[in-house]
């Protein structure tokens, strides 16, 4: 396979992960305002922070973090390279450049997508119409990467497309994480009022498991097992630890078909047996922020090593 | 007079080849074949079989049109084009090979020396050099037009870098989706092993240095090149690999892609950028398309370029005008394919020709292509004629110019019925062990009533192309 190609793979699902990821970012603040119990422009400001995109909506918008900036920013801006549009544009020519390494089934998805959002989001967004917009571009992912599932050969090839996702959603997940920190932390401050649930059950929703942690603990949320469910729970498909599990598998299966190990094998497997065996007490007594802060980093350092190892470029 | 249009000779008279065919269409409701034509247009867009046309940002991909009526060509009047077409490449590698190296149809004063030597496609670094089995156009694809029964002429030679082939592929594969039974009832001559054929033929040609079983590679210029849809079509279809030229270097004295297990070497390249782009090394140091050194692997015999380089001379429109001498120079025969008529305006007395009669002409940049910067004399306004004099007088070697040809038309099925449109005919031959022609070719069709230009970039269609067993 060309270097090149496993570079397209990898980057194709990293941009479809992304632009699910945002939805659902620009959802869980949309549930938020929608219940006028936080400080609106702030929860709004979390959210760009969360993405990772707050110099780019700085040098666009100022500090006004109103929900049409930011939710047109965080969708439509074509300046913003994280946007959703700008990541299906991105993931759809990703796919044009790999298109003879997938099925027909999953290019017509990714194509299928791409008309779509595109067609959606021409002009900009009324209220009305955000949450079929929003749920639209859910659903698309969701073919993508269902289509990928159903239709693609276990090969190097799903290998690349797998690290891509993957990759890109352990990132979201530790920054959903690090941007909130604090309301997880044990506190005297937070007692479970409203607002505090109110908190909690928006960072459940933003990685679409409100629902699945009802069925894992309590149902009384508890910051505690929030963070639990989000970083080491590993049948949790968003957690840290169900990323990495993955990611160690699809390299492993590259490494076999290879004959070759390489650096990428090892910061893997660091990072993941970093999640396992752990109580989440031990993360909150090393301290929340400084591990996700260095999770982060080595989920980049991750995806870097994995780009030298296979030749992307 | 009317047009000889290829279905109907006269009101309900259909000819031979379309028979069947019209017997079915007259049963079909017609708003039944809109909704089947709308099916096809969202089966393209889905399936991304999209065209990029070059300066216009709103429609930047945009879709060929696509008309289910198909062009019918019996298999007596394909015979005839097929032995045409196959005298016409046979001659054509003939010359190249010539005037790379002995020059003898110069030298028999049948083409002026300066018309080769001082043309930009003629690339003096193939001089002396033979690639692998001494053939230079391996992918062809050569443009016909029709003015009657049994009256076919050649409008163009696309001999280095020709384009349509998936359309062709595609259009079939659309009407055999939506309409099977048409399959059925006419003896429709496949087309669809052409990948395969590519494949066998490229593969024939290994260079010298290759060992065991050679590797095929498709290179492109990108996803922004207006045929990208085609370069990664192909690749697909023959099983190999689709490089860019950052993909690519020299290891070894081999050309090497870039791979997840690192540097393998690569024995045949089909490739679709222009000779100018292959080898900054060697022609545009600007290129960033193209491999550095690729041009002194190829001539240590390590690897195969198909087209080879230097091949555009053959497809000039200035050469144009000399392939019935150079058909007759290297096979001794007349010209089973005519020529359209043509005027070189770098003779003085066409030239004046030409000035006289703007009005019946098509003019051509000699070094153009895809229908841009051409006059077509009889839809064209008094001012565009005396500002093209101005262009023509300022540099005549630049232009030649043919009488405007009473082209064939074929029905398109539009809103309001049949409607008759003009087409021409693109059949793709492959040169290598053996000559392989495609029974088909892309057929495009102008949409616009009236208009002779049918390229696509500038408006025109497609059509499945039949060529019936009989």
């Amino acid at each position: 396979m060309l270097g090149k190609t496993a570079n397209g793979l990898f980057w194709m699902f990293r941009y479809i992960e992304r632009a699910g990821n945002c939805a659902r970012l620009v959802e869980a603040g949309l549930r938020m305002a929608l219940t006028h119990s936080s400080g609106g422009e702030d929860e709004w400001a979390s959210i760009i922070a969360t993405a990772g995109v707050v110099q780019g909506f700085k040098a666009r918008h100022g500090t006004d973090y109103t929900a049409a900036n930011v939710i047109d920013f965080l969708l439509r801006d074509r300046e913003n390279p994280s946007s959703v549009r700008s990541s299906i544009d991105a993931a759809r020519n990703n796919a044009r450049l790999v298109r003879t390494a997938v099925t027909r089934e999953v290019w017509e998805s990714v194509n299928q997508c791409w008309m779509t959002t595109n067609d959606n989001l021409r002009h900009v967004i009324r209220e009305a119409e955000l949450p079929a917009i929003l749920e639209s571009i859910k659903q698309d992912s969701s073919l993508i990467r269902g289509s990928l599932h159903g239709s693609m050969l276990r090969n190097e090839n799903y290998d690349f497309a797998r690290l891509g996702t993957f990759v890109e959603r352990a990132d979201n997940t530790a920054r959903i994480l690090d941007v909130k920190y604090y309301i997880l932390l044990p506190s005297v401050a937070f007692v479970g009022s409203t607002l505090d649930n109110i908190q909690w059950e928006s960072i459940l929703r933003s990685v679409s498991a409100q629902r699945s942690y009802r069925w894992t603990y309590d149902p009384d949320y508890q910051p505690a097992n929030i963070a639990d469910f989000l970083i080491l729970n590993r049948r949790m498909p968003r957690s840290l630890a169900f990323t990495y599990d993955k990611i160690v598998a699809n390299l492993t299966y590259l490494a076999e078909d290879y004959g070759e190990r390489h650096p990428c094998h090892e910061t893997a497997e660091r990072n993941l047996n970093r999640l396992r065996g752990k109580q989440i007490s031990d993360i909150f007594e090393l301290g929340l922020h400084e591990f996700l802060q260095e999770f982060i980093s080595d989920n980049n350092r991750l995806s870097a090593e994995i780009a030298e190892a296979y030749m992307f470029v | 007079m009317d047009p000889f249009d290829e279905m109907l000779s006269g009101p309900d008279e259909v000819r031979g080849p379309y028979k069947k065919y019209y017997d079915w269409f007259r049963d079909q409701d017609p708003a039944q074949l809109r909704k089947k034509l709308r099916e096809a247009e969202t089966f393209f867009r889905r399936s991304g079989i999209t065209f990029a046309v070059y300066g216009s940002q709103e429609a930047a991909e945009r879709l060929i049109p696509f008309d289910i009526l198909p062009r019918i060509i019996s298999g007596q009047e394909w015979r005839r084009l097929a032995e045409g077409i196959e005298q016409r490449v046979i001659a054509i590698n003939a010359f190249l090979s010539d005037i790379y190296h002995r020059q003898e149809i110069i030298r028999a004063g049948r083409i002026p020396r300066e018309l080769i030597e001082g043309n930009d496609a003629y690339l003096p670094e193939m001089i002396g050099f033979t690639p692998p089995g001494n053939i230079y156009t391996h992918i062809m694809g050569t443009d016909i037009v029709r003015t009657g029964e049994g009256e076919f002429f050649v409008l163009e030679d696309n001999a280095r870098t020709p384009s349509g082939v998936s359309y062709m592929l595609e259009n079939r594969e659309t009407m055999m989706q939506m309409f099977p039974t048409l399959f059925s009832t006419n003896r429709v001559r496949p087309v669809e092993n052409y990948p395969n054929a590519l494949r066998a033929s490229l593969k024939a040609l290994a260079p010298p240095g290759c060992r065991g079983e050679p590797t095929i590679a498709v290179l492109t210029p990108g996803i922004y090149n207006s045929a990208y849809f085609e370069h990664s079509f192909l690749a697909d279809q023959m099983g190999v690999e689709l490089v860019e030229g950052s993909d690519l270097r020299i290891v070894d004295g081999r050309v090497a892609m870039r791979t997840t297990r690192g540097y393998q070497p690569i024995d045949v390249l089909y490739r679709r950028i222009d000779d100018d782009f292959l080898d900054p090394m060697t022609f545009r140091p600007d290129s960033a398309l193209g491999v550095p050194g690729i041009m002194d692997v190829y001539r240590a015999g390590n690897i195969t370029i198909a087209n080879a380089p230097g091949t555009g001379i053959a497809d000039d429109k200035a050469i144009y005008s000399y392939i019935p001498e150079i058909v007759e120079f290297y096979t001794g025969r007349k010209p089973l394919l005519p020529n359209v008529p043509t005027y070189r305006c770098s003779e003085p007395d066409s030239l004046k020709y030409v000035l006289d009669n703007l009005e019946d002409l098509v003019v051509k940049e000699v070094h153009g292509s895809g229908g841009y910067g051409m006059l077509v004399g009889p839809t064209s306004t008094k001012k565009q004629r005396s500002e093209f004099a101005k262009k023509l007088k300022a540099n005549p070697r630049n232009y030649i110019a043919q009488p405007t040809l009473s082209l064939s038309t074929v029905p398109i099925v539009g809103q309001r019925g049949l409607s008759p449109r003009h087409v021409d005919l693109r059949p793709f031959v492959l040169v290598s062990d053996q000559i392989r022609i495609m029974p088909g070719g892309l057929t495009r069709v102008a949409l616009k009533k009236g208009s002779l230009v049918v390229n696509s970039s500038q408006g025109g269609g497609t059509k499945d192309t039949w060529v019936l067993e009989d």
